[in-house]
């Protein structure tokens, strides 16, 4: 047993901390105020290839492993959390279900730009009606020929402004239920294919959430992922990678609140003191440190028991439940912490409060990671 | 990074959990009615040459490192947080602190007699007055040609009645505060040395618990553990130790509740169906499932930076102690929710684990000196 980080993970994490701190942080709250895309935080990540952390150098990605793509989420997530989740999104649900399901020719087609970063990837599972209930896919996919018809609307995309190509999960077979769903990959210009309304969020106000519409869109048979009523598992499978994402997206936001409140507290005087004299601050923060370290402990865990090839997905719910209602704790704080002066724009963590929310939701709300959870304890 | 046990501590892990299902849990909850210490137990861990656990082999224990000691407390507490706690005391914080500042001398007469269970130890820190504040202790003691005289109260000391030696602080030199502090080994036999009453706590009650009187109690200059002066340090380093044991306790205590209600839940049933199969009580569980895990990788963080011996680890050995006996407060909580009122009564484990959760987040440090610990170390770094 050995919980430290390696030399070369410390390597990455202070390399992208570094290039953060630089790079993303500084206009973090411009993004967050106009809601534009970051086509140029994405474009810089692609510099660092970190858009295919985890993919064979053989398909355009570094080739690392799951703690590291976990601490360069952190990292980002730490100076943006917007940020954050986009290249989470395409490393985790769009590069690996291709590496993982796809054919060679698919490999090539679509997994090489998009872990270069060249091209951005986007995942279609939630639909207006089907959010945790996922099996219960409105969205059908009729084969005709060399082509599946895709019919039906999909919500809350991340980072669908912007990309290129789409996984869509749809009903091939209505009347298999979850064994009837099937995964295609869609790309953006696609016939019958067009974006629907934009997202206005709460929180991660740029990461380019949209409603997707496909009437009648043609996508060729060839483009189908994995095989006809695979898709459940291969959502599942995805999810369970794409939750240590999140988990390590909650880290940097908790860490975020963690680091601004403690410097805050420094320099606010009260009562002619700073505040971080009191205990009453003092507490605050260190229940923040202490649950953030817990957090990165188990995302760490999820990450590590990704990469022994084994099944992850007690550890990935539990890193992802804990982590995501961490970050929401120590936002509550550091805006308390904060006083007057943490609702107002002027300072970073009235955003982190509002990003923090979503990672109770996505990717599997808290209660769906309960609900796994539990559901592995009461089978053993 | 490796968060496997190695084959050794899992071997050692089943090797505790095995025994403490036979051995341990069977009794534990008879013990605790009866309030009686745990002889049989003690005895046995002796047997199998865990009862030293910490204590280098060259004196005779088992030589484990603190990982493995984590390992090991918390299977037992999983059984039983008094015997938990007895054999945390005698290891962490009597030969803890006689391995790292006792002289040879020291080692040889105290150490393979602790590890061979020929006798108990236990450390006194805390006074009637004075307990998070424990610069400030009214024992006194003054050197009379080779004999130091103690005077004073000590309270809330672990393994009274039971413990042959004591690490004891006292003041050397009152007017210097936390710096005219000294540690001596204090014998049960010393002229002057009493044991008062033995409180009648809550939990743990198969503990023993109580003060130390000391009157003109003699202690030969040969039982000074370290130099005049460096009580303050002794003890504040043996409680960062110790409270990874606390922390590894409250992490098996929590274990054996969430065991406790699992088993509980599948069989008990409401509305016509198992009750574990209502999300109420599924995300009760799942709650504690990941509380816990998040604990024990707190403890084994804390346990594997001391191990490596050229590190800070206060600041993480705190993160675990606060963290561990917090969640296992919430844990007892919500195992004895899902017993309804079966969990009230003594007839299941959960209303014990209950009790005992209760002092994790006392002693060895409250939870609000482990905070003052964390902030400090935090705002030093900014």
């Amino acid at each position: 047993m050995d919980l430290e980080l390696t030399a070369e993970h410390r390597t990455i994490r202070d390399m992208v901390r570094d290039f953060a701190a630089r790079e993303i942080a500084p206009r973090a709250a411009h993004y967050d105020r106009t809601r534009e895309f970051p086509y140029d935080n994405v474009r810089k990540c692609a510099e660092l290839n970190l858009m295919g952390v985890m993919v064979p150098e053989q398909f355009g990605g570094s080739g690392l492993d799951t703690i590291s793509c976990a601490l360069i989420i952190e990292e980002l997530s730490r100076a943006c959390a917007s940020t954050g989740v986009i290249v989470s999104v395409n490393n985790s649900l769009f590069c690996h279900p291709v590496e993982r399901f796809g054919t060679e020719d698919q490999k090539q087609r679509f997994l090489i730009p998009h872990a270069k970063g060249e091209k951005i990837g986007c995942f279609c599972l939630s639909e207006p009606a089907a959010g945790s209930d996922a099996g219960n896919q409105q969205t059908t996919a009729v084969r005709r020929g060399d082509e599946y018809i895709l019919n039906g609307t999909k919500n809350f995309i991340t980072n669908g402004v912007a990309a290129d190509t789409a996984i869509v999960f749809a009903a091939t077979d209505k009347s298999k239920r979850h064994h009837g769903i099937s995964a295609l990959i869609v790309e953006k210009g696609a016939p019958g294919f067009r974006l629907g309304k934009d997202e206005v969020k709460l929180g991660i106000t740029c990461s380019g959430s949209v409603e997707m519409v496909f009437e009648d869109c043609r996508v060729p048979a060839t483009s189908l992922l994995g095989a006809e009523g695979l898709g459940f598992k291969i959502a599942m499978n995805t999810l369970d990678g794409g939750r240590i994402g999140i988990a390590a997206q909650a880290v940097g936001i908790a860490r975020a609140c963690l680091e601004e409140a403690t410097r805050y507290s420094k320099q606010r005087k009260a009562f002619g003191k700073t505040i971080s004299d009191f205990q009453a601050i003092q507490f605050m923060l260190a229940d923040m440190a202490t649950e953030v370290d817990a957090a990165r402990l188990l995302t760490h865990r999820a990450a590590w028991t990704k990469d022994q090839g084994g099944r992850f997905s007690l550890e990935a719910a539990q890193a992802k439940l804990f982590s995501s209602e961490v970050a929401m704790r120590s936002a509550v704080k550091a805006v308390q912490i904060f006083g007057g002066y943490g609702y107002m724009n002027d300072y970073p963590v009235e955003r982190y409060f509002r990003d923090a929310k979503i990672t109770e939701i996505y990717e599997g709300t808290s209660e769906i990671q309960r609900l796994v959870i539990a559901t592995t304890l009461l089978k053993d | 990074m490796d968060f496997a046990l190695t084959e050794e501590q899992g071997l050692l892990r089943d090797t505790m959990r095995e025994f403490v299902s036979r051995e341990i849990s069977p009794e534990a909850g008879e013990l605790d009615r009866l309030s009686q210490f745990p002889s049989r137990a003690i005895q046995r861990l002796a047997e199998l040459g865990l009862l030293g656990m910490a204590i280098p082999e060259a004196f005779g224990g088992a030589g484990l490192d603190t990982l493995g000691s984590a390992v090991a407390i918390e299977e037992i507490a999983r059984g039983s947080a008094s015997l938990a706690v007895t054999v945390s005391v005698t290891n962490s914080v009597c030969a803890g602190p006689i391995v790292r500042f006792g002289n040879e001398d020291q080692r040889r007469r105290y150490l393979p007699r602790l590890a061979k269970g020929e006798i108990l130890g236990g450390f006194s820190l805390t006074e009637p007055d004075s307990g998070s504040d424990a610069a400030h202790l009214r024992t006194r003691a003054s050197l009379e040609g080779d004999t130091y005289l103690l005077t004073g109260d000590k309270a809330w000391v672990s393994n009274v009645q039971v413990g042959h030696v004591f690490v004891v602080l006292a003041a050397t030199r009152p007017e210097q505060g936390s710096h005219g502090l000294t540690a001596f080994l204090v014998e049960r036999d010393f002229p002057g040395f009493s044991f008062g009453k033995v409180e009648d706590k809550m939990g743990l009650r198969s503990s023993l618990t109580g003060s130390l009187e000391l009157q003109d109690c003699r202690v030969p200059v040969a039982n000074r553990l370290g130099e005049e002066g460096q009580g303050f340090k002794i003890a504040m380093a043996t409680l960062d130790g110790a409270r990874i044991g606390i922390a590894a306790q409250a992490v098996g205590i929590a274990r054996g509740a969430l065991q406790e209600s699992i088993a509980f839940a599948r069989q008990r049933k409401a509305f016509g169906r198992p009750i574990c199969q209502f999300q109420a009580i599924q995300f009760m569980l799942a709650d504690m499932a990941t509380a816990i895990d998040a604990a024990r990788l707190l403890v084994h963080r804390a346990a594997h930076l001391r191990d490596r011996g050229d590190v800070q680890f206060t600041k993480e050995a705190s993160m675990a102690k606060l963290f561990a006996t917090e969640m296992v407060n919430r844990v007892a909580y919500q195992a004895v929710q899902i017993h309804g009122a079966y969990g009230y009564s003594r007839e299941y484990p959960v209303e014990r684990y209950y009790r005992d959760a209760r002092v994790t987040t006392i002693y060895e440090g409250t939870s609000e000196i482990q905070r003052l610990v964390i902030a400090r170390r935090l705002l030093e770094s900014v």
